[in-house]
């Protein structure tokens, strides 16, 4: 493998819960992520994928320096971006921009769309050679009018308006861009216009992305590698093939289990896993192996020893004692 | 329904809707408003949500009147020594205590020095005016200054300042200014103004920091720092614009607030002290000669004119500032 444009290496996050009114303390603390490990190569697409509250959000927010970190370190070309400040990180963030989920509030609704995409380059004093152009052809490089940026976002679709985000994160000529769930606002058709746009730019400006989302299919779709997250901890990364074709977590199963199959055929025939119970509170996460309480292959060991994410029965790493790959459910669609 | 103006070249896309008939000219056209608009060499324009408030101010009949009364009491005020016929300490012995008449332009009568008593109002509005616009701006700026430190910093800084606030809202002012206004104030005007704007800033304060509490979550806000942008630039070009409305608001009102606070004091003898007069101090020079209706009278219904003046303004720049309303078209 080629050296990694991104390494995180143990990323921990805590957020305390605070009480009181004048004198504040931590009563409690969230463990929206505990000790995330991954690599991102140049030019590929890397997927973290998970259900809500399992701290995909949080890692994007580490990755991006906008939440600082308990622990860990964060790896960039070679370079420490662990504590990075002041110009170092303005110097940053010319490398790694960010699309973020809800078109609806990252656009400023008192700026003009000229003023959004073009605040990058005010910042970074890069206005003055060619603002204005760099605007229009930002603009039309998702598939905008160069007039649209005399609007205001309230004028525009959510799909539109994520054309606009992505337009401001590409200002910078980012090397890494993080996709904190760039499509799951935006209704099906809108979508694939923008995954398309998306896969596009990457091919055109050598991309890299670290999509985060929390639809299997969109991530199928798009990614290179797979993280599966579970309670702020990565239970198995695989190449998407891999993990699709031969999971071995079983909460990755379990996942995959529930993708439906278009064919209604299929779909009557298939057996799903269906899990029991709730995610456990990220504030008291259950001990050893976070997924044991809710696993149908948990044993005694699963509450004593926590496994480790590692290389266990097949190609890829996964955290789990059992690590096996299901028997197949149904007859591959193919 | 929505009405094209073809002087205006522009419509709002949120009015999208098909009307069921437009005029343009006076002509019926069909219910394809756009369309229409498009062939008559219209273009749509982006309205930004000032251009939606100062219509909608503009509409509020109410807060209009308040404005017209605003300015031509305020504009009397503010050039007193073109409009009133007198100098404000001009005493002329012959005309003592004269009842309200037009000979010598004695519109609301003389007092019992004989000085002219319109000019006297006049010249009171001036002093009055100048109060509550500088304790308005002054105890605007401070109580944004302190909001949005306490509001984008939060934690300890937040607690300290707010607590602080807190204290200042529970000194019971009257009293305080009262103290401060026989043991220092000495009756300058500036002086009282500095006073009272140390006791208005607390509630735009409050307001500020709520507002920058909220929107320093807001994902454009992370966005911005995600493009590198600073925290000066944060507060000042993505969060001071939603604050601004409120801002307005509470500034005008604290405008009334204070020439009501002014008079009170300046009745009770702790404010401006004599010969300058203040719609205040006249009030309280009047009570010397309760036969006068006039000497009250007149002040009196200054102050409330303006207040009033000055509420309905208020009111209409919070209907027109507040950006869920978007009901004014055209």
């Amino acid at each position: 493998m080629t050296e990694p444009l991104l390494r995180a290496d143990g990323l921990v996050k805590h957020f305390p819960v605070l009480r009181g009114v004048v004198f504040r303390r931590a009563v409690a603390e969230v463990h929206a992520v505990d000790g995330v490990s991954f690599e991102i190569a140049p030019g590929e697409t890397f997927g973290v994928v998970g259900e809500s509250g399992c701290g995909k959000t949080t890692v994007a927010r580490l990755v991006m320096r906008l939440v600082d970190l308990d622990d860990g370190t964060l790896t960039s070309d070679g370079e420490d971006i662990t504590r990075v400040r002041g110009e170092a990180l303005r110097k940053l963030r010319l490398k790694m921009q960010i699309i973020f989920q809800d078109p609806f509030a990252s656009l400023n609704p008192r700026m003009t769309v000229g003023d959004i995409v073009g605040e990058p380059l005010h910042i970074h004093n890069m206005w003055k050679d060619g603002g204005p152009r760099r605007v229009r052809e930002l603009l039309d490089l998702v598939g905008l009018a160069a007039e649209h940026a005399e609007r205001y976002p309230h004028e525009f679709s959510g799909g539109q308006r994520q054309r606009i985000g992505i337009a401001r994160a590409l200002a910078l000529h980012p090397k890494l861009v993080v996709c904190d769930e760039p499509v799951s606002a935006l209704d099906v058709s809108m979508r694939a216009q923008i995954l398309n746009l998306l896969k596009h730019l990457q091919e055109e400006f050598g991309l890299t992305y670290l999509f985060i989302s929390h639809d299997l299919s969109v991530v199928r779709q798009v990614c290179d590698r797979v993280a599966v997250m579970y309670l702020g901890q990565v239970v198995e990364v695989a190449e998407r093939d891999a993990l699709f074709d031969r999971a071995l977590h079983p909460y990755t199963q379990a996942l995959i289990s529930a993708i439906p199959i278009p064919d209604p055929e299929l779909e009557r025939k298939r057996r799903r896993i269906v899990l029991q119970g709730d995610v456990p509170s990220p504030q008291d996460p259950p001990r050893a192996c976070r997924f044991h309480t809710r696993c149908f292959k948990a044993q005694e060991i699963c509450e004593q020893i926590e496994p480790e994410l590692e290389q266990r029965c097949d190609d890829h790493p996964a955290a789990c004692h059992f690590a096996e790959p299901r028997a197949p459910v149904v007859e591959s669609p193919a | 329904m929505t009405e094209l103006d073809p002087k205006a070249h522009s419509i709002p896309l949120a009015d999208r809707v098909a009307p069921v008939e437009q005029t343009i000219d006076g002509e019926i056209v069909a219910p394809a408003g756009l369309e229409a608009a498009f062939q008559q060499g219209m273009e749509i324009k982006a309205r930004s949500q000032w251009d939606y408030a100062r219509r909608r101010f503009l509409r509020h009949r109410l807060a209009m009147l308040g404005l017209v009364g605003l300015v031509i009491i305020f504009g009397a005020g503010a050039f007193a020594n073109f409009v009133a016929p007198y100098s404000f300490s001009e005493i002329d012995l012959n005309n003592l205590l004269h009842a309200p008449t037009t000979q010598g332009h004695h519109f609301f009568g003389t007092d019992s020095i004989g000085r002219d008593y319109f000019s006297r109002v006049i010249w009171g509005i001036r002093t009055s005016e100048e109060i509550g616009v500088f304790v308005a701006v002054v105890s605007s700026i401070m109580g944004l200054i302190i909001g949005a430190i306490a509001g984008y910093y939060g934690g300890v800084v937040d607690n300290l300042l707010m607590r602080f606030t807190d204290l200042v809202l529970t000194l019971p002012a009257l009293a305080i200014l009262a103290t401060v206004g026989a043991l220092w104030g000495g009756g300058s005007q500036w002086r009282i103004s500095f006073i009272l704007a140390f006791f208005f800033w607390t509630g735009i304060a409050r307001v500020v920091r709520g507002v920058f509490l909220s929107l320093r979550e807001k994902e454009y806000v992370e966005a911005a720092k995600a493009a590198g942008a600073g925290d000066a630039r944060i507060m000042f070009r993505h969060i001071l614009p939603n604050t601004l409305g409120p801002i307005i608001v509470n500034g005008t009102i604290s405008v009334a607030a204070a020439i009501l606070t002014e008079a009170a004091l300046s009745f009770i003898g702790f404010g401006i002290k004599p010969p300058t007069p203040s719609l205040g101090v006249l009030v309280q020079e009047g009570q010397t000669n309760p036969q006068q209706w006039w000497l009250t009278v007149f002040p009196g219904l200054m102050i409330v004119l303006i207040v009033l003046c000055v509420n309905f303004m208020g009111d209409g720049l919070r209907d027109a500032l507040d950006p869920t309303q978007r009901r004014i078209r055209a």
